[in-house]
């Protein structure tokens, strides 16, 4: 084994030189010979029937190629999209959702008829001209009045908007701790509905080869594989046959794990025309009928003692699913089961509830799920705090599972690998300089200052997963991870993985670990993603923080089975047993005589000659799958300082200090840009985002960029950040995720901020997007 | 009906015959086949297609492509010289100033624009020259760090704006 050089050092990024140039592969820089292109025909009703579609005009217009509706698709595309059974594996009602409608539009952006034209501005004149004639239905907006037994249904044919109604643990769970309580505390928690907004929207070219049955689609996707295994199962071709290239990625953030209905529609189009067609989503587009993140509302108590011990929780999810299921959408429900957050609790009962409404489907956003719970648990910790009159630091520290309760059990049975949750809080306190600012807050408070204080102890598990999980959780495709490491000749290496990337820089972290393993200059290993004409059979995609506890894992083990066959030649060829054999440095040697050595290139060369060993195969090259035994568990402090100005309720962040735990950094640069980008969607959840929709027409009235409010540079401040390693035990790296870490922390600590800053005006909590307009009505109301 | 468009792009002359309706940035990435500009939104928000005309950042989705008619353009294509990043560029790479890099092209030349007008910006300057931009991957953190950084590099003296597009653009 190689001394360890690049692993933990701070590598420049090999994917940034054709990417600060403009000379990435991003989707709508792909194209083919006689391409049409596809624009989109949408419901702009959140509910309608659709009574009848007259595309006469539109066929005629300059260079429209073909106008197709839904019956154009029955015989081209089997089925309903699919609805993974993750978490909820029994769902009480899960409409079909085919990827155009035919009879009933159920959310505004629906797609009820496809323009197919010779260029894009033919297209797009072509959709204008379908002449759509609709029966508005009422549309179910709201979550709360959705669940109710009375309430207009999403489908017209549906007896209720109940997708699914599980308790995870009944109330009995925590009967016990709720009994023994000194202090009860309630509040409902909003989780507003989010667009990710990756500054890529997505795409697809498809080209269907007809006499080969051959597809070839690039796309946008964290998935490739997964895409692959969906659109060939719906459109019957086998899978070997069908090819999917997510070159560069303009960002996913978990908008683009799941098939949508035009990764179905635009290769069924090309196969119906016999010829490559293309769409590039609109932002309007991507705003409207993008999956949503969160949406949800939560009913919370804590019951507690006097001292700060807290006892038991119960909590129901009440989840907006949109007006269909989408495949990882019951993912968001983990929330329910990471409720406790950092700390010990007697017992912890959990319901969610799944609701249908006539919007755009949610699936996992950023941290999925993990926020949800960081937010709810933090925010309740801190409610518990104020009623007792104890410091937030304080009640953490008391009820926090200890370095030596690990592996740790949680309430529901899921086993914490590691942790120290005291070290990182510690940290972050001494770099917010936690006691001072308290101290400043005391006299500025007699000045009239709305200075506030928030932190977040955040936890996460991440990395999937094991196959006893996983597998269960999508209808039996395990999401272990492959690698495949091929030597060349001359000794250059090309890996492949079945992870993709999309900002997070796996080109240069995961050459990292191949050029230490195999003791090669990082130059001369090519890192492979996001085609699955090439490498492994299957791969899993990036998603929930997964690829390098799992994918940089499998690397690590291909790598590593790599050197053990040159070992073996290296021993050949220096007449040496094989045990006697050292491997430094990138050369081999016979043990006590370094002089005597073979390069990894020269025993690289050799593996395609002759005078192999005995039974030995030529060629240098391994493939690895690995299964990881358990999730991971990263952990982090964060503070966050705010001052309110009580005259307009804007919000100013004066410092942010994040200190995350994701156990071994493979590359402390890209560490930092994660969590910079992630604490920065979390401030953006808190004070600035939101899907509004209008209650009585349905309409999204934040519909583009304009109304939809992305923080920009202007608005994030500076952020602070360290890190406390505590390894890992699951996987032998030591590494846990680090992608999703700032997002699932962020949004609390500013909230609880924010809350701590209004609480000489008897304020207790504040919702999100804790936006000027809000907090002004807020505090007006507490004046009075 | 067709307009003719006469434009000079990173030093090139091109001539092409367009619909009046055309955007300059359907133009620069469908007729010159210049990818590096992107689209990320269709309502002038995101930034990522700002380019140079004539010296001043402009975002290209903001302008019909024959609205450029004689003008002369710098996009990300143009900036890097005989193999050498612009300085700019470098900074970027240096400081980790991008993740998933769709916005960046559109950052790298805003940023050209605002250090041509202000050599030494202060961080908050930064911070405001750069609001037209949109990033979802870095927080901006390290892009401000990758702009005081580029305007150490470029010794804070630069030419103004109308010269330091004719030297951008290969000074022709």
């Amino acid at each position: 084994m190689a001394v360890s050089q690049l692993v933990g050092a701070r590598v420049k990024r090999r994917e940034d030189p054709r990417l600060v140039t403009g000379h990435g592969h991003f989707t709508d820089d792909f194209t083919r010979v006689g391409v049409a292109h596809v624009a989109f025909v949408r419901s702009p009703h959140p509910h309608a029937l659709i009574k009848k579609i007259e595309v006469t005009e539109a066929s005629k217009a300059d260079g429209v190629v073909a106008v197709y509706t839904a019956r154009d698709f029955k015989g081209q595309l089997a089925g309903t999209l699919p609805a993974l059974p993750v978490f909820v594996a029994v769902k009480k009602y899960v409409p079909e959702h085919f990827p155009i409608a035919e009879r009933e539009a159920c959310y505004q952006g629906e797609i009820v008829a496809v323009v197919v034209a010779e260029t894009k501005a033919q297209a797009a004149d072509g959709a204008n001209m379908v002449d759509v004639d609709y029966e508005p239905l009422p549309a179910v907006i709201n979550v709360e009045k959705a669940a109710q037994p009375n309430s207009d249904k999403v489908h017209i044919d549906a007896a209720d908007n109940i997708c699914w109604d599980l308790p995870f643990a009944g109330n009995e769970v925590s009967e016990a701790a709720f009994k023994s309580a000194e202090v009860v505390v309630k509040e409902r928690i909003h989780q507003q509905r989010l667009t990710p907004t990756p500054m890529e929207t997505r795409g697809v070219l498809a080209d269907y080869e007809a006499y080969d049955k051959r597809l070839t689609m690039w796309m946008s996707t964290q998935n490739p594989h997964f895409i692959r295994l969906f659109v060939s199962g719906a459109m019957g071709l086998q899978e070997s046959l069908v090819r999917v290239i997510s070159a560069d990625v303009g960002g996913g953030f978990g908008s683009k794990i799941s098939p949508y209905p035009e990764d179905y529609l635009v290769p069924a189009v090309s196969r119906l025309l016999g010829r490559p067609v293309k769409w590039i989503e609109s932002r309007t587009e991507s705003v409207q009928n993008a999956y949503a993140g969160r949406g949800q509302y939560y009913d919370v108590e804590v019951a507690a003692k006097k001292d700060g011990t807290l006892l038991g929780m119960r909590v129901t999810q009440y989840l907006d699913v949109g007006a269909y299921c989408a495949p990882f959408s019951a993912f968001q429900t983990v929330a329910c089961l990471m409720a406790g957050g950092a700390y010990k609790w007697q017992g912890i009962s959990s319901r969610t509830v799944g609701v249908l409404t006539n919007k755009v489907p949610t699936d996992p956003y950023r941290g999925a799920g993990r926020p949800e719970a960081t937010h709810l648990v933090e925010r309740m910790v801190d409610l518990v705090a104020r009623e007792i009159g104890m410091d937030p630091v304080a009640i953490r520290r008391k009820n926090f599972i200890q370095p030596k309760d690990f592996p740790f059990t949680q309430n529901f049975g899921l086993v914490v690998d590691s942790g120290d949750y005291e070290k990182t809080l510690n940290r972050a306190l001494e770099l917010a300089g936690y006691d001072q600012l308290r101290k400043q807050q005391v006299e500025g408070r007699k000045h009239g200052k709305y200075m506030g204080i928030g932190l977040s102890t955040w936890i996460e598990l991440c990395g999937f997963g094991p196959s006893s999980a996983t597998a269960p959780a999508t209808g039996g495709i395990a999401l272990s991870e492959a690698a495949q490491v091929r030597v060349m000749p001359t000794g250059s290496v090309i890996v492949y993985t079945g992870t993709h990337a999309h900002g997070q820089g796996h080109e240069t972290t995961f050459s990292q670990i191949v050029a230490d393993t195999l003791g090669v200059p990082m130059e001369s290993v090519d890192l492979r993603h996001g085609d699955t004409g090439e490498g492994t059979a299957m791969g899993y995609g990036t998603a929930g923080s997964r690829s390098l506890s799992v994918g940089g894992v499998a690397i690590s083990r291909a790598s590593g089975k790599v050197v053990d066959k040159a070992r073996k030649l290296a021993a050949h060829i220096l007449e040496a047993a094989e045990e006697d054999v050292v491997f430094d440095q990138g050369k081999f040697h016979v043990k006590g005589s370094p002089d005597k050595s073979k390069t990894f290139g020269e025993v690289a060369f050799a593996a395609y000659g002759a005078g192999l060993p005995e039974g030995m195969e030529q060629g240098l090259e391994a493939v690895a799958y690995f299964d990881p035994p358990n999730l991971v568990w990263p952990f982090g402090a964060h503070v966050c300082v705010v001052e309110v100005d009580p005259e307009t309720g804007a919000v100013e962040i004066q410092k942010y200090v994040a200190v995350d735990d994701c156990g071994n950094i493979i590359n402390p640069t890209i560490v930092e840009g994660q969590i910079h980008g992630g604490v920065t969607q979390g401030i953006g959840q808190a004070l600035f985002e939101e899907m509004i929709y209008d209650e009585e027409s349905g309409q999204l009235k934040t519909g583009t960029l304009i109304d939809y409010s992305v923080p920009t540079a202007n608005e994030i401040p500076n952020l602070i950040t360290d890190n406390t390693v505590t390894p890992s035990p699951t996987n032998e790296l030591g590494v846990k995720g680090i992608g999703e870490a700032g997002t699932i922390a962020a949004s609390a600590a500013v909230i609880n901020a924010i809350s701590d800053a209004l609480t000489p005006l008897g304020i207790k909590h504040v919702d999100m997007p804790a936006s000027p307009n809000r907090l002004w009505a807020q505090i007006k109301e507490a004046r009075k | 009906m067709k307009h003719k468009v006469a434009t000079t792009v990173n030093g090139r002359r091109y001539e092409h015959e367009v619909e009046a309706r055309l955007l300059l940035v359907h133009h620069l990435r469908d007729n010159l086949g210049l990818t590096g500009t992107h689209i990320g939104c269709d309502t002038s928000q995101c930034g990522a297609c700002t380019i140079l005309v004539d010296g001043n950042a402009v975002k290209s989705c903001t302008l019909f492509a024959v609205q450029a008619e004689g003008r002369s353009l710098t996009t990300i294509e143009g900036m890097a010289k005989d193999g050498e990043l612009h300085p700019i560029q470098q900074a970027f790479w240096d400081e980790h100033g991008l993740q998933c890099g769709y916005c960046t092209p559109g950052f790298i030349m805003a940023a050209s624009y605002l250090l041509s007008q202000n050599p030494n910006p202060t961080e908050d300057e930064i911070r405001k020259g750069l609001e037209g931009n949109l990033c979802r991957c870095t927080g901006y953190v390290n892009i401000v760090k990758a702009v005081q950084t580029a305007a150490r590099t470029m010794g804070g003296a630069q030419v103004p704006a109308g010269k330091k597009a004719a030297m951008t653009t290969g000074g022709e």
